[in-house]
């Protein structure tokens, strides 16, 4: 990877760290107002199945842990492993793939399409 | 009279609770080797420094160690006292073995040479990859740069440039253990005041150099740099600074 690509590595995992932070806020607080009235799955399907905007929040916030998680993970693993470097850019991007889908198909199962 | 005038003379000089001898663990040998014990003798305003001379000169003339000014000025006699990476010659015992116990090892994250020398080469080659040299944009026909004090690139310049190179930082710097191609923090203090040289022409070159993997956006941000440096210096601030202005560069295509 050409030293430009990782600068922009650096600078996506910085502009996905604000994005989580948001959604991270968000996410806290609905869970804190949620469980006033007590925490059951017919609860939480009921505020988000069929819901496109909170479909949207959820892709969202699975794009931007996709982004952030596997930079990290890249970091880590060439500082501590003796892994090449295409083994290690490898793995970074099977994790977003991962991620992206598990995290996807979640968001979609709660929508209710799944 | 005569006796309490002494007294009271030693009294400022020695410390009551001091011990009269140091108990010295050094590290002998290359990269593989041992700590052997010293006993050296204890003395008012000692320096590491001087218990290092001490064995030398006095206990063991094989004992090799680099030093140069003792003044703190050139850099040269860094080597890690009770775990801490430290400029020896102003470094006081009574600071670091208030209980008697010293030891004294070569710097980390450099190979060792013999005993407390460490070959400095890699640590300054990454002066060099950093594009560390200032490149000159006016001939010697030119007149003098005019460089106000007070301005913002002076200002930014000034708080890195007193940097003596002892390598204390680098032995620090627990990025350049984990990743051996990290340039440093002393490399990149360095390319960060040429960066904020307003005469300086080699920009766009260093901002390449410095940038990615191997530079400056390898730093985790620890601060050990600014926690061990004997100058007070901030290299994770200069760092920061390269960050952002090759980050921008690299967003507009510039590196």
């Amino acid at each position: 990877m050409t030293p430009r690509g990782q600068v922009l590595l650096w600078v996506a995992q910085r502009g996905s760290a604000a994005v989580l932070g948001l959604c991270v806020i968000v996410h806290l607080a609905t869970i804190i107002v949620a469980v006033q009235g007590g925490l059951t799955g017919a609860e939480i399907l009921a505020r988000v199945r069929g819901s496109g905007a909170w479909l949207a929040f959820y892709s969202l916030f699975v794009a931007a842990v996709a982004v952030h998680g596997p930079i990290g993970i890249r970091t880590i693993l060439h500082e501590m492993t003796a892994l090449r470097r295409g083994v290690v850019d490898g793995l970074a991007v099977a994790t977003a793939g991962l991620i992206l889908a598990l995290g996807f198909r979640a968001a979609w199962g709660l929508y209710g399409a799944a | 009279m005569k006796t309490a005038g002494v007294a009271a003379r030693r009294s400022t000089a020695y410390d009551p609770d001091m011990t009269e001898t140091l108990s010295v663990q050094v590290w002998r040998g290359s990269e593989r080797g041992a700590f052997v014990a010293y006993s050296v003798p204890r003395r008012a305003s000692q320096t590491v420094l001087d218990v290092v001379t001490h064995i030398q000169r006095r206990i063991d003339a094989s004992l090799s160690y680099r030093f140069a000014c003792r003044v703190g000025m050139c850099g040269s006699c860094a080597m890690t006292v009770n775990g801490r990476p430290r400029w020896t010659c102003r470094t006081h015992v009574d600071r670091v073995a208030k209980n008697g116990d010293l030891t004294i090892a070569p710097l980390r994250n450099l190979p060792v040479i013999k005993d407390l020398a460490v070959d400095m080469r890699e640590f300054f080659d990454k002066w060099a990859r950093a594009k560390g040299q200032f490149q000159p944009t006016a001939s010697r026909r030119d007149g003098f740069a005019v460089v106000r004090p007070d301005s913002a690139a002076r200002k930014q310049a000034d708080a890195g440039i007193e940097c003596i190179g002892c390598g204390v930082c680098h032995a620090a710097c627990d990025v350049v253990a984990w990743n051996r191609d990290y340039l440093g923090p002393a490399a990149l203090n360095r390319a960060w005041t040429l960066f904020s040289d307003t005469r300086d022409g080699g920009q766009a070159t260093r901002l390449a150099a410095v940038a990615g993997d191997a530079g400056c956006h390898a730093c985790h941000s620890h601060q050990s740099c600014q926690e061990h440096c004997p100058k007070h210096l901030n290299p994770t601030a200069s760092i920061a600074g390269l960050k952002r202005a090759a980050a921008w560069a690299a967003l507009k295509g510039q590196i």
